[in-house]
């Protein structure tokens, strides 16, 4: 009998070549993996004179789905009680006749309660909120054992083991982005996830946004997507009559955020 | 310990109205931080009441001299004390003398304060006691022999050059020491007034308050401290000073309210973008600490009582009266004075949208027990300090 005559291809061809342009297709996710990684991570030895952090926000990509919140309080073990963050989700509901309602049940985590009251809505938006790295902190002034400081890099940091716990910063933080740590008893922040930024990683709340309505980089590096995200957006910083000089920028966001 | 600051945190949570930071549900400066600004007041107060006396001469005043000097001291003594029990490492609170950070006007509150301490207050109260020291180190027997020996610190020189020298130098650190007496006080203002993110403190005139408000404070202590020192001793007040002290408390009150009024007034009439949620604040959580408490019972009630007391024809037993509650009141008025700072800038939220609460705690480090009994100790240490140098003017030592 004669055989039948078999497809061009067999199963074990087919795989065959498949196997062969696998490595190929890696090219398609380059452009996203690049901008995952800060620098090379087979630089010797971090050097932080050699860069200066600050993020970007797109308040009209956030959802609000509060993963940024929730991969934050994992990360960097911040207590899962609703009344420390180190990054947050605000909802602000705008109604016809000009007021505003904002909202943040447990940071946003939990994702936020459908608004029922009878409000005839003009718009809404979601703000993600942390601590804004200010290149003028009031936080790091008023520090009586300078137990938090500017690092060189330009993030603001507070040395666990030298905070004597006054709370001086957290009064003096006009965004409300330090709190007590409740066991540890020392001022506690964002800290742009700084022990990735030294392995050459992105801040973690940056790495899980599923829109990237956070925009990580290097203030000085031409190719940042920082840079790109500053120079496309109008941006606003928050509360600038303090004079802060925050490094989180906002693009969108509205006069009625702060 | 965390579940109690959680359960802490909860009882509040239904109080609040409008939207706060999250971080903001725990309320960081509590009753220790009012009890502060309030036993530094009275130092203040009581100091530069002693220094009217000494510097411009206002004899009336000599038998409050010494017991207003006591008083200033042991007040001094127990002023870090809530600090200390506030800080979340108070083992680590000795980095503020040795790493200090510069900028920093927290960092400067040891500083200023041992300044105060060592070089103003003990200086002046040692060589205003010497003379008395060494007599009672040659006429006092067995342990308070000892004691005294070694208080005069070897200088035991009673001639008279030595006594003209002790007043000069006296007179000296009075000089130096009122201008250290606003440090002390204005630099505690300073601390709330330069937090720019808190609208409630950012005001250039809070340090001015501050101290006006703690020379109001410590003329009233030390009016207090008098009747009752004189009642438990048996003996006839001196109604010259009483009345001395009526007025003086009278003319501090009137500037303390005026500062407080222009205050007020000037952030009405600014209007800045805090205004609204710091009306509602002062309309509902702060009405009676702020209108009632401060403003009322604590500022207009004494002003027209003193008045009426001390230029009006009123007989001298119904005088001491007025002046004994009116001081009570001025108290009671200033330590509202102080928690409407501390706590009412912390009652709002910094975003400006919502106004949260603050409930006390019984018990621990930061409760109401522990404010009271810091508030007690000083006069513990105060009774201690006038058996040890009796600041009665009959108990003075006369040489020849």
């Amino acid at each position: 009998m004669k055989k039948k005559k078999s497809n061009p291809l067999s199963r074990r061809e087919f795989l065959m070549i498949c196997s062969k342009a696998l490595p190929f297709t890696g090219i398609f996710f380059i452009p996203f993996t690049a901008d995952q990684i800060l620098f090379a991570q087979k630089t010797k030895e971090y050097d932080p004179t050699q860069h200066e952090y600050a993020m970007g926000i797109n308040i009209h990509k956030c959802i609000g789905c509060g993963r940024c919140a929730d991969a934050c309080k994992k990360e960097n073990n911040v207590p899962r009680e609703p009344y420390y963050f180190r990054t947050w989700v605000e909802r602000y509901i705008i109604s016809t006749d000009g007021e505003t309602y904002v909202d943040s049940p447990n940071g946003g985590i939990d994702g936020f309660p459908e608004f029922k009251d009878n409000l005839e809505i003009l718009r809404t938006f979601f703000v993600p909120k942390l601590c804004n790295q200010c290149a003028n902190p009031p936080c790091v002034q008023v520090c009586p054992v300078g137990a938090t400081f500017l690092s060189r890099d330009g993030v603001v940091l507070v040395d666990e083991k030298y905070c004597v716990g006054c709370r001086y910063c957290i009064q003096a933080c006009p965004y409300g982005a330090r709190f007590l740590h409740p066991t540890k008893k020392i001022a506690d922040k964002c800290t742009f996830c700084y022990h990735r930024l030294v392995r050459g990683l992105l801040p973690v709340c940056v790495e899980v946004c599923p829109t990237q309505a956070r925009v990580f980089g290097e203030v000085g590096l031409q190719s940042s997507p920082l840079r790109r995200f500053l120079r496309f957006n109008d941006v606003v910083v928050l509360k600038p009559s303090l004079n802060t000089r925050p490094k989180v920028y906002y693009a969108g966001a509205d006069g009625e955020v702060r | 310990m965390v579940e109690l600051i959680m359960i802490h945190i909860q009882t509040g949570l239904k109080d609040i109205t409008g939207y706060i930071y999250p971080n903001e549900f725990e309320l960081h400066w509590g009753l220790l931080i009012v009890v502060y600004p309030y036993l530094t007041g009275l130092v203040a107060g009581a100091f530069i009441l002693a220094s009217l006396e000494r510097l411009f001469k206002i004899k009336v005043l000599q038998p409050v001299y010494r017991l207003s000097l006591l008083s200033a001291l042991a007040f001094l003594f127990v002023a870090p004390l809530p600090l200390l029990a506030h800080l979340g490492h108070p083992e680590r609170s000795f980095e503020m003398f040795l790493t200090p950070y510069t900028k920093s006007a927290m960092a400067m509150f040891g500083f200023v304060y041992a300044w105060y301490l060592m070089v103003v207050l003990l200086l002046e109260i040692w060589f205003d006691y010497r003379k008395d020291i060494v007599i009672w180190s040659q006429e006092k027997k067995g342990i308070m022999r000892f004691v005294y020996k070694i208080l005069t610190l070897g200088a035991t020189d009673l001639s008279e050059k030595s006594i003209l020298l002790d007043n000069k130098i006296g007179k000296v650190i009075t000089i130096i020491g009122i201008p250290s007496a606003f440090l002390l006080h204005g630099y505690v203002g300073f601390i709330f007034g330069s937090v720019k993110a808190n609208p409630w403190w950012s005001s250039v005139l809070m340090p001015i308050v501050f101290l006006f408000s703690a020379i109001v404070s410590g003329i009233a202590l030390v009016l207090l401290i008098y009747m009752v020192s004189t009642m438990f001793r048996w003996k006839t007040m001196n109604m010259s000073c009483l009345n001395q002290l009526g007025e003086l408390l009278l003319y501090a009150i009137i500037v303390d309210f005026s500062l407080e009024l222009l205050d007020f007034i000037q952030r009405l009439y600014e209007s800045e973008e805090s205004i609204h949620i710091l009306s509602q604040m002062i309309s509902s959580r702060l009405f009676l600490s702020l209108i009632i408490s401060q403003f009322i019972l604590g500022s207009v009630i004494p002003m027209i009582s003193l008045v009426w007391a001390r230029f009006g024809r009123v007989p001298d037993e119904m005088r001491r009266m007025v002046y004994f509650i009116a001081a009570i009141l001025v108290q009671v008025g200033i330590f509202s004075t102080r928690w409407n700072v501390v706590i009412g800038g912390q009652l709002f939220s910094k975003s400006l949208r919502g106004l949260t609460v603050y409930k006390i705690q019984l018990f621990g480090l930061e409760g109401l027990f522990m404010a009271g009994f810091l508030l007690i100790l000083p006069f513990i240490i105060l009774y201690i300090l006038c058996k040890l140098f009796p600041p009665w003017v009959d108990s003075e030592v006369k040489l020849h």
